[in-house]
């Protein structure tokens, strides 16, 4: 229960004590402070659950199981190693006079709340909270894709907030939906948005409300999961927001969006006992998985190019949820850390190779391994783990996707083939192109921070090579909650 | 409770649905904000009225939140906006209003057979205005799509709010206490990220008008 104060109150804490003196030379450590102090709480909270099973806390408001305490680790991790990236970033950035003391102030204070109302959607039980949470990320990112006032920076932002601003309406709809059912049958003084009551009684929860419900659910969610066709927002706040920012969207944000879907699924698995749920994220997840990749293949900027990969992942782990069963739940769990951890090294290294180049157009990027062979080949790693090379972890989970997919729905492999083949010729090309050949960039004033880059690699490579067995367990077990 | 507050319900829902109406055809920035703040008003009455037929005493919290928040605070937060950027004009909207009507009417023929059957589940008086409030909600969606202009759309997003809570006190007695709390706290931050963005889309582009966002598209 301390462990869970200290995991939430650090964040809060930080984007006051940032919002205070965000724009000092020395704020840029003090947010790693933070952040480290959040990692550690988080490190204390998952030994915690390890030892003793499940915690509750606050009149069951709060509760941690398998489930959320590997993406409340994972979170809090990325979260660390993003604010030491953006340690360097952020030096350089306002030296190009891209960043003054304010905006610093700003960015720092809305980085560290960001993190918290993301740990706060993790931890909760309360679905209301879930989404009062969810909504407060996707404003703390606005903020945060708007940070460099230009105009198109703007225009990300403002498509941002208005288009999740509509989907997680839905969702609230589908939340209140979710009350009236769990109403009639724990009434109103039983906390009937606790996810955990509404999972013992989801049984009895009404199917023809349940149906609706999870319509509008997912379509909330989805949109922030970046499900297509409710996409639009992310390539463009990927592309215009500073880097730091795009590596915590890619790499945590969309995870805590499919984590709202799982537990809504789990209740609607309960009430209507068919495959309504199951069916239609594996509709979208599989759409979204071929939209983006021949997407993929028409990007000129390097971020939006990630920002679709990462759509492209998204909507594999919604198709692994949704084909159900042990092992393509657990795959679908693995697929969400790797990609968490690939996704936003990719994000460090890029950051650094445009701020090198001076652009984001991927024709004027050349050569980086001549200038700093540390961020080109951490860039080339990046690609090849991220596009499902072995031996690194995204290879195992896709492995295991795949092998499922021709299993249980084989009339669905032929188009992920298809999807991951589109991806990997037209990624790894241009990639490759960036990377090699005669240069073009420049050397950067100050030393980019690549330290995250090879942990977030290595720790990739090793979920492809062994899963620890506590780690294995964990996802075993959060795997038989979510339907495995 | 008798049929007299059945039929007050109604009537205030009905009304709710008439507003609706009238915001996606206003074409007056002034009159728009206005028609938002009668709405504002029209839903406190109905969750005040609910909460008196019912004795459920927490949802006069949530009548009050409704009208410090949207009868008093945003609609004089929206005057400020549009007096210092000085938008008072009349707005175009993108399809022309009797084909926007045509369409609003058949999302609210969708709404109400859409809401049918569960409305019948819902265990509250107004269990029949569960149609009206998605109705609402779509309607506000619409205006959102067919407007151009900055301001019309964060009223169009706020008046899908609206429609929200109305369907909370529709369905259930309201959603938790919490749970309300902190949603009237995130529309209220929402409301003035957006109004400092107008200030800021304004100061890039000379103008509010949000065809000129539509730089980042795919080739």
């Amino acid at each position: 229960m301390i462990a869970l104060l200290a995991l939430l109150v650090s964040p809060l804490a930080g984007a006051i004590v940032l919002a205070l003196v965000g724009h000092r030379d020395a704020a840029r450590d003090v947010n790693v402070g933070f952040s480290a102090a959040t990692f550690a709480a988080a490190c204390a909270l998952t030994a915690q659950v390890v030892a003793d099973g499940p915690v509750f806390a606050w009149e069951r408001e709060f509760f941690i199981d398998a489930l959320n305490v590997f993406l409340v680790t994972l979170t809090a991790f990325v979260a660390l190693t993003t604010s030491i990236f953006s340690r360097p970033y952020m030096r350089i950035e306002r030296d190009r006079g891209k960043m003054n003391g304010a905006r610093l102030r700003l960015y720092h204070s809305m980085y560290q709340l960001f993190t918290c109302a993301m740990l706060v959607a993790l931890t909760t039980n309360n679905m209301g909270i879930l989404w009062v949470a969810m909504e407060a990320a996707t404003l703390t990112t606005v903020l945060l894709v708007s940070v460099y006032r230009t105009a198109a920076s703007l225009e990300a932002a403002w498509k941002y907030f208005i288009l999740c601003g509509v989907g997680i309406a839905q969702a609230l709809f589908g939340t209140v939906l979710l009350y009236m059912a769990a109403e009639k049958v724990v009434g109103v003084e039983g906390g009937a948005l606790l996810w955990t009551n509404l999972q013992g009684v989801a049984g009895r929860l009404d199917p023809n409300i349940m149906t609706l419900a999870f319509a509008f659910l997912f379509i909330g969610y989805g949109t922030k999961v970046g499900l297509v066709p409710v996409h639009n927002w992310l390539p463009d706040a990927h592309a215009e927001g500073p880097t730091p920012v795009s590596a915590v969207l890619s790499g945590l944000l969309l995870n805590v969006a499919l984590y709202a879907v799982l537990r809504c699924k789990v209740l609607t698995d309960g009430a209507l006992g068919g495959p309504l749920a199951a069916r239609l994220m594996m509709g979208f997840g599989l759409l979204s998985v071929v939209v983006a990749a021949f997407f993929i293949s028409r990007q000129k900027d390097v971020k939006r190019m990630f920002a679709y990969s990462s759509i492209e992942h998204m909507g594999l782990m919604t198709f692994a949820f949704g084909l159900g069963g042990p092992v393509a739940t657990f795959a679908g769990l693995l697929h969400m850390t790797v990609h968490s951890l690939v996704k936003s090294a990719i994000f460090f290294a890029v950051g650094h190779a445009t701020q090198k180049a001076g652009t984001q157009v991927m024709e004027d990027i050349r050569g980086l391994v001549k200038v700093s062979p540390t961020v080109g080949w951490g860039m080339m790693l990046g690609t090849l783990a991220i596009l499902g090379m072995p031996p690194f972890g995204v290879f195992a989970s896709e492995f295991l996707i795949l092998t499922t997919a021709m299993r249980e729905q084989p009339w669905a492999t032929p188009f992920l083939l298809l999807a991951l083949g589109v991806a990997f010729a037209s990624m790894f090309a241009r990639v490759q192109s960036m990377v090699f050949g005669e240069t073009s960039v420049r050397r950067l004033p100050h030393p980019p921070a690549l330290v995250p880059v090879f942990v977030h690699l290595a720790l990739g490579l090793m979920l492809g090579l062994y899963v620890p067995p506590y780690l294995e367990q964990w996802y075993r077990q959060a795997a038989r909650m979510i339907g495995g | 409770m008798g049929p007299v507050v059945g039929q007050l319900i109604d009537l205030l829902a009905a009304l709710l649905l008439m507003l609706a109406f009238a915001m996606i055809t206003q074409r007056r920035i002034l009159s728009l904000i206005h028609l938002f703040t009668v709405q504002g008003a029209i839903l406190a009455a109905a969750t005040a009225v609910v909460g008196w037929a019912t004795h459920q005493p927490h949802l006069y919290f949530s009548a009050g939140i409704t009208v410090v928040l949207k009868v008093i605070a945003i609609p004089l937060l929206l005057h400020r906006v549009v007096n210092r950027l000085n938008v008072r004009w009349d707005v175009e909207t993108l399809i022309n209003v009797p084909t926007t009507m045509l369409i609003g009417i058949a999302l609210v023929i969708f709404s109400f057979n859409l809401a049918l059957p569960i409305s019948q589940l819902a265990s509250t008086i107004a269990r029949g205005t569960l149609g009206i409030a998605l109705a609402c909600v779509l309607l506000s969606f619409l205006m959102m799509i067919t407007r151009s202009k900055a301001v019309p759309q964060i009223i169009g997003f706020l008046s899908m709010e609206n429609g929200l809570f109305f369907a909370a006190t529709a369905a259930t007695y309201g959603m938790p206490m919490v749970v309300e709390l902190g949603i009237a706290l995130d529309v209220l931050v929402g409301i003035l990220i957006l109004g400092v963005f107008m200030f800021q889309i304004r100061e890039q582009f000379d103008s509010l008008d949000i065809r000129h966002l539509e730089k980042l598209k795919e080739d």
